[in-house]
């Protein structure tokens, strides 16, 4: 492998590259998918392949193949060169990267129980057993679960000498049940986003899908026949299997620095935090709210030992105590603030050119109330659990998300059950309207799997980490009347 | 006439089939996809990312009785193919049977699809797509304004082979230019198209339908959220049909009681027609499924009313039927859909359609529009790049953008008007190419408002 990496990296050299890396990326996934009483479908794909990155001439270019032999090296490297020749007749702005040390090293996921080597046949046991005792519940008309196990190996060489070497590993297994009506289907589903998490399978034994399937389904039946959520402008809560999105389409992607200097413009759009606001004291929130983008997480999908620029695992504060206060950079876009990058840069897979990412997204906890202690200390509000839907503009200002379940609060007790809740806001105005953030009693952290950005589109792996929030004089219910 | 890309894509879909069969399968189905794709983007008036990519993937649906395992790998060499046989017949070895698996599908007449692939696509070059991109550019630079955007070619070639005598293979192919513009004033434009032949794109002319209307959209005036008749051009309609199709008319969803769909339901102006049609020379022709199933044209919608739904084999064998050549690559938990949607033109030409508009909002395009409800199937999500006030049929002045919440079966219901020209489009990445024309349709309910 480091052969033809090698091989491949002396040619860009030879054709005229200034700077050039090579991932050489290997992936498994596994997924088993159980749905009223039957097996849908059990599945092992495999993918390996190289991509070739090279810059010349102050642009970019990138191609990959999935054939793995010297000729194939050789063309692949020659046609990224050209690509980024013709690149370069059309860019205006030479490219300039931040420095970093050559990386070197190995890292791989924690694992207690390779889910690769646990039998199928018991997962798929275990998956029938959780559906069962859902659809064993009157009133449900479909009922699912599913499990999926990742891993990719990934060798990053560079022409600076780097060479890192590291192993992901994500799981992940969830439920989903349903219950329709003439005119209507209600949904439940734990956990939230399939419940990854970047372990072994240990994680899926600790999450007891069977245990939780006949309380998801009662609900699902429940909220069929609950009232819709009215329109009004009430407070809520957010639960961490809500608030993980908010954070993802709210913070997350506005502070990618690619999309505020307008490289996403074409597809994802682009940010209201521009580079104007940062260092000059710009209120993203009230003081209750510390976001930091952490890719040492234990467990987190957006979890490594470098990113794909051969950049250390780094924790980057993004908001802190509500002024915004950092960017998720590349080596190529920090320098333009004057930064180094942090380290946020992945590709999916050996075929798409590394971009941008989110790596793990927190909400930093707060210390003094848990969750439930907010909730009692709530008069009148509602408790939003479980996302359902979301939408959010191009500047990541106005969005709207919809969720499973609403919960009123009353004098601190949650009480009636609402169906088809939603709530809408403006970016800084609603996390200015946040006035409590739970500690690290109720912290969850959630594995999201189908992050989408970029040309040819990429998904990505991410996580967000908090433990739940109040805002205060939120508009719900939208489009209920 | 199509051409295969390669020829030995059918060949390896044999062998994988044969050795899956010589390993114990009773049925065997091999899915081979050998495809190069290309794209260029562009951002602040200069190329900035430039990709190319070349890849075979082999994906084997082993049969043994009811036990069905999938595996799928990206090598066609006979020692990976004898592994991946090894490894679907392993998954599905450690099953229980799936008592719903009657047969993969047999054969049948395939008609094939013309103009599924052309030569200049499949040999488009960096310095084709940097001209592109440069045209583009230029239109931008004509209004003061800044282009953001890409320009693809991919061509790929994909065979169906099944050990009960399916053995169908089709090259197909697709270009791409589509750019968002940013001018003075806060304006902001949209054009695309799509294409099998990329050289049948007019990159110059995308370039300044999206620079006219950045142009058109400086300093956009502040309009109340609320109830507006609307006109929406094709690149918005594109939503309305894409929403129908991933939560309509696929077969699985309305065996689950997810769909609005009843056959002989009205739910549409008698002005709306809706088929999936992989005929459809505007669109992406394309003559089988991934079962090798050849593609039924479907009427989904006819003068309003529900007529048919989509199927593959497996949802097709829960009503005694066959298959209308809908499937999706297996493993496949979402059930059929229809890739080739096609909205029929109406009888009044665009003009007409915006100038028959006494008060409302001519909407450009839509953006991360997401299902809020999915049996009213309501809709949230956001206008983009060009949004205009019309009165007594003019265009008054650009408006700043809204988000919306609206049942998409309420506005086909409100459809007034479907014009004559129809665009071909991209299916937001879910549903490959749509056809679609401008609709005027009666009521549409926006709920926010933004600040551009």
């Amino acid at each position: 492998m480091s052969d033809l990496a090698q091989r491949a990296l002396d040619t860009t050299s030879h054709l005229g590259a200034g700077y050039a890396d090579v991932r050489v990326v290997r992936r498994q996934d596994q997924s088993i998918n159980v749905k009223s009483g039957r097996v849908e479908g059990v599945s092992l794909g495999e993918t390996e392949g190289f991509g070739v990155r090279v810059l010349v001439d102050g642009a970019w270019g990138f191609a990959s193949s999935g054939r793995m032999d010297g000729p194939e090296v050789d063309r692949v490297a020659a046609l990224a060169v050209r690509i980024a020749r013709a690149s370069a007749m059309h860019a205006r702005h030479p490219i300039v990267l931040s420095d970093r040390p050559p990386a070197v090293g190995r890292y791989q996921t924690p694992v207690e129980e390779d889910p690769f080597e646990v039998p199928v046949d018991g997962t798929v046991d275990m998956l029938l057993e959780a559906e069962r005792a859902m659809a064993a519940v009157n009133g449900t008309t479909t009922t699912a679960a599913g499990y999926r196990a990742f891993r990719e190996w990934k060798d990053f060489f560079a022409t600076d000498g780097s060479h890192t070497e590291q192993v992901i590993t994500h799981v992940g297994a969830s439920l989903e049940v349903n219950a329709a009506g003439d005119d209507d289907v209600q949904r439940r589903s734990f956990p939230e986003s399939g419940g990854y998490r970047a372990a072994g399978y240990e994680h899926v034994r600790d999450l007891d899908l069977p245990a939780r399937a006949p309380g998801l389904a009662a609900e699902a039946v429940e909220l069929l026949s609950a009232p819709v959520l009215p329109p009004g402008r009430r407070t809520i809560v957010l639960h961490p299997s809500q608030l993980y999105l908010q954070i993802h389409e709210s913070c997350g992607h506005p502070t990618e620095l690619d999309r505020v200097f307008g490289t996403e413009a074409a597809y994802a759009g682009t940010s209201f935090l521009t580079t104007d606001k940062l260092d000059a004291g710009f209120a993203y929130g009230s003081d209750q709210v510390t976001l930091v983008a952490d890719a040492t997480t234990p467990g987190g999908l957006g979890t490594f030992g470098w990113d794909d620029e051969g950049v250390v695992a780094q924790k980057v504060p993004l908001v802190q105590d509500g002024i915004f206060s950092g960017y998720l950079s590349s080596r190529e876009t920090a320098p333009r603030i004057g930064r180094s990058s942090g380290g946020a840069v992945r590709a999916d897979g050996w075929n798409r050119l590394p971009l941008i990412r989110m790596t793990n997204i927190n909400l930093e906890p707060r210390a003094g109330m848990s969750l439930e202690d907010i909730i009692a200390d709530t008069d009148d509000g509602l408790l939003l659990e479980s996302n359902r839907s979301w939408s959010i503009d191009d500047r990541r200002l106005n969005f709207q998300f919809g969720v499973e379940v609403a919960r009123e609060i009353r004098n601190g007790q949650l009480g009636q059950l609402y169906r088809d809740a939603t709530y809408t806001g403006i970016t800084p105005q609603f996390w200015d309207s946040c006035d409590a953030v739970a500690d690290e009693r109720s912290w969850q952290l959630v594995g999201v799997t189908n992050c989408g950005k970029g040309q040819p589109g990429q998904g990505m792996h991410v996580g967000h980490g908090s433990s739940g929030a109040r805002f205060r004089d939120v508009e719900v219910g939208v489009g209920n009347a | 006439m199509s051409e295969p890309v390669r020829p030995d894509t059918v060949a390896i879909a044999v062998r994988v089939v044969d050795m899956a069969l010589g390993a114990g399968a009773s049925q065997a189905e091999a899915v081979v996809i050998d495809g190069r794709s290309a794209l260029t983007r562009f951002a602040n008036n200069e190329i900035h990312q430039n990709v190319a990519e070349d890849d075979t993937v082999v994906s084997l649906r082993f049969v043994d009785g009811k036990r069905i395992g999938v595996a799928s790998a990206n090598r066609g060499d006979d020692d990976s193919l004898r592994r991946l046989a090894r490894t679907a017949g392993e998954t599905a070895s450690l099953q229980p049977e799936q008592e719903w698996f009657e047969s993969l599908p047999v054969p049948g007449p395939t008609p094939p699809a013309e103009g599924a692939w052309a030569a200049s696509t499949a040999e488009a070059d960096p310095d084709l797509r940097a001209e592109a991109a440069a045209a583009v550019i230029g239109a931008a630079e004509g209004v003061g304004a800044q282009a953001f955007g890409l320009v693809e070619t991919r061509s790929e070639t994909i065979s169906v082979v099944n050990s009960l005598g399916i053995r169908v293979s089709e090259a197909r192919s697709r270009g791409q230019v589509l750019t968002v513009m940013m001018g003075p004033g806060g304006g902001t434009g949209y054009a695309e198209q799509v294409a099998v032949d990329v050289s049948a794109i007019d990159a110059s002319a995308i370039g300044h339908e999206a620079a006219e209307r950045t142009a058109a959209m400086r300093d956009p005036i502040d309009l109340a959220a609320g109830d507006y008749a609307v006109v929406l051009d094709s690149y918005a309609a594109m939503d309305v049909a894409l929403w129908l199709g991933l939560v309509g008319f696929g077969a699985q969803d309305v065996q689950e009681h997810q769909s609005f769909y009843a056959r002989g339901k009205v739910v549409a102006s008698p002005l709306v027609n809706l088929a999936d049609d992989g005929t459809d020379p505007e669109g992406a022709p394309a003559s089988f499924d991934y079962e090798g199933v050849a593609k039924q044209r479907v009427p989904l919608l006819e003068r309003g009313v529900c007529r048919e739904i989509v199927h593959d084999t497996k949802t097709a064998a829960r009503e005694g039927r066959r298959s209308t050549g809908h499937a999706l690559p297996a493993p496949n938990p979402w059930g059929p859909y229809p890739l080739n949607l096609s909205m029929a033109a109406g009888e009044t030409p665009r003009a007409e359609v915006v100038g028959g508009l006494e008060r409302g909002l001519l909407v450009t395009r839509f953006h991360y529009t997401n299902v809020v409800h999915p049996k009213q199937v309501k809709i949230t999500g956001m206008t983009k790049d060009g949004l205009f006030l019309v009165e007594g049929g003019q265009v008054r002045a650009p408006v700043r953008n809204l988000r919306f919440t609206q049942s998409y079966l309420e506005a086909l219901a409100a459809v007034e008007a479907v014009s004559i020209e129809r665009r071909s489009v991209d299916g937001d990445g879910y549903l490959g190419t749509i056809v679609v024309p401008t609709l005027r349709i009666g009521s549409f309910s926006f709920t926010g408002t933004t600040g551009h």
